[in-house]
């Protein structure tokens, strides 16, 4: 399915659209966070967000590792803390996994995340069950299935994603700041988690509605 | 319900405008790395291995109130309980790298290690050569034989005040970093909290407690302790946290210790002087020889009512580190 994928320029597009997105997710994450976090990570990832939206508008490209390696700076020096590291790492893993192409297709998807996560597990050193936003990442990446469209296989990630942010809420953290909270903290989903799956929901509805 | 009053500007500007006011009361000691929000010593010396502390805003004046003549070269300063982003931390690290490498003293949480690792690479492709420390002083945030997952509080002080007098002698990078991780190694802290800080963005307070509750343990960005229970006397509150602190490195009779009484940010220094006549008495009891005691508002977590104690063992060496003279905003010796 040639025509299902999108070029740079139409990535740019679709990054925008998810950095709204985002931005409009500030208070659900800031709730979630304030369960069992500082209550920051809506500030965070809102902050975030904004200046991406002002990289893409002030900045011209023409592949995608470049793109993704740009919102990654852009979003670690921008959001500061765990998360900052963290998401702006995912970005520049995926970078590195789709360094020179020009078109993200199924194929480019699932090496993006495969590279996303490689990177956010060697930086943050958290494995599956310590109730971090890799619960969400892994699966999806598990899921990707380049012998499908894009749009199908976003569906397909997001979905997976759901169902690993979702079983955060039985899990005990070790990581982060709700690594204090022990047994307190079962109940409530990771935050970044919830933004994991949140970034690839706004990935598939802007694929969706195109 | 949060009662908050705070006399800010704009949230979103505290940390700048905190920044520019201690360079204001650094009599042209300090200035502000162009750009961000690091802070450096004006006059950097040659051939000096240099000492780059920083973190979250909220805990002044930690950390950038110790950046002066043998403590600290920098602080780079991130927005309130988050760590700085990898591009500040790498621009104050080019700047106060004066040919002998830098050591990075940093509180242990997951946000400042990833970011300093970050920057660290970031400036090691530039051949500047790096190492980090983590101070992990809190003995309750997780058990003994789990050091390195223990929180960072108070204790960076004592360990500022140490390795930046170490640092003005030691021009070696490895050396260094040697006694900084043996200073880390002979500090222990406890705290206790009766109110909460909120953060300037949200204005709400980062815990609750009842009106006649303290909690044991509390970490200074609000992180649940061991045991919450009713108000207790000074000096049965101050009893238990002694025995906790004296039980962990051990402590034994004859050891010489320096003594950190800090302000969380709203206990009075009447409080604290109750609380370190306790100590005192307790340390004296069991043999354990004070030879300095710092008393007042150190490490804080904006307006949280409560205090840490903080013990640091001495040794020769450390002792001669700790002896010598040292000038910032917040700190003065000698």
């Amino acid at each position: 399915m040639a025509s299902d994928s999108l070029n740079v320029a139409e990535t740019v597009d679709m990054f925008r659209f998810v950095s709204k997105f985002m931005i409009d997710q500030k208070d659900i994450l800031t709730k979630a966070d304030q369960k069992i976090g500082d209550g920051d990570h809506g500030i965070g990832i809102a902050r975030g967000f904004e200046a991406i939206i002002d990289l893409l508008e002030t900045t011209q490209f023409d592949e995608l590792g470049v793109l993704l390696k740009k919102i990654g700076f852009g979003l670690m020096n921008s959001m500061g803390g765990a998360s900052g590291a963290i998401f702006g790492t995912l970005f520049l893993g995926g970078a590195k996994a789709i360094n020179n192409q020009d078109c993200l297709d199924s194929e480019n998807l699932g090496l993006m995340l495969q590279g996303g996560l490689d990177a956010v597990k060697n930086r943050g050193k958290a494995n599956p069950g310590d109730k971090t936003m890799v619960d969400a990442l892994e699966p999806a990446a598990l899921a990707a299935d380049s012998q499908i469209s894009l749009t199908d296989n976003l569906a397909a990630v997001t979905e997976a994603s759901r169902l690993g942010m979702e079983k955060t809420k039985e899990m005990v953290a070790n990581f982060g700041r709700a690594k204090s909270l022990g047994e307190k903290a079962v109940g409530h989903a990771d935050p970044g988690s919830i933004s994991m799956h949140l970034l690839l929901k706004s990935m598939t509805e802007y694929v969706q509605k195109r | 319900m949060s009662d908050t009053k705070k006399i800010i500007n704009d949230p979103k500007k505290v940390v700048p405008e905190l920044l520019e006011g201690l360079v204001a009361a650094s009599h042209g000691s300090l200035k502000i790395v162009d750009g961000t929000t690091a802070v450096i010593r004006s006059k950097l010396t040659e051939g000096k291995v240099g000492l780059l502390t920083g973190g979250g805003s909220g805990h002044e004046p930690l950390t950038g109130g110790f950046v002066g003549e043998n403590l600290a070269d920098g602080a780079v300063c991130g927005n309130v309980f988050a760590s700085p982003t990898p591009d500040i931390i790498y621009e104050a690290i080019k700047a106060v790298e004066k040919g002998k490498g830098v050591l990075n003293l940093v509180l242990n949480y997951a946000g400042d290690n990833m970011n300093f690792e970050i920057a660290c690479e970031m400036a090691e492709a530039d051949g500047i050569e790096t190492r980090s420390v983590q101070v992990w002083d809190d003995v309750l945030s997780a058990s003994k034989d789990k050091t390195e997952d223990r929180r960072g509080i108070a204790g960076m002080v004592q360990a500022l005040k140490v390795v930046g007098a170490a640092a003005s002698e030691i021009s070696d990078l490895n050396e260094l970093e040697r006694i900084a991780i043996k200073t880390r190694d002979s500090l222990c802290s406890v705290g206790v909290a009766v109110s909460a800080g909120s953060i300037p963005e949200t204005g709400e307070p980062t815990f609750t407690l009842a009106a006649d509750e303290l909690e044991i343990g509390l970490g200074i960005h609000g992180e649940p302790g061991v045991e919450r229970q009713k108000l207790i006397p000074a000096d049965e509150l101050t009893d238990m946290m002694v025995d906790k602190l004296l039980a962990d490195l051990p402590f034994q009779q004859g050891d010489r210790i320096c003594l950190l009484v800090n302000n969380l940010g709203a206990t009075t220094t009447m409080e604290l002087l109750i609380v370190n006549r306790r100590i005192r008495q307790i340390l004296e009891e069991k043999g354990i020889v004070v030879y300095d005691t710092l008393l007042g508002t150190y490490c804080t977590s904006l307006e949280m009512a409560g205090f840490s104690i903080s013990f640091m063992k001495l040794d020769d060496e450390l002792q001669k580190y700790y002896d010598m003279p040292a000038r910032s905003v917040a700190f003065c010796k000698g």
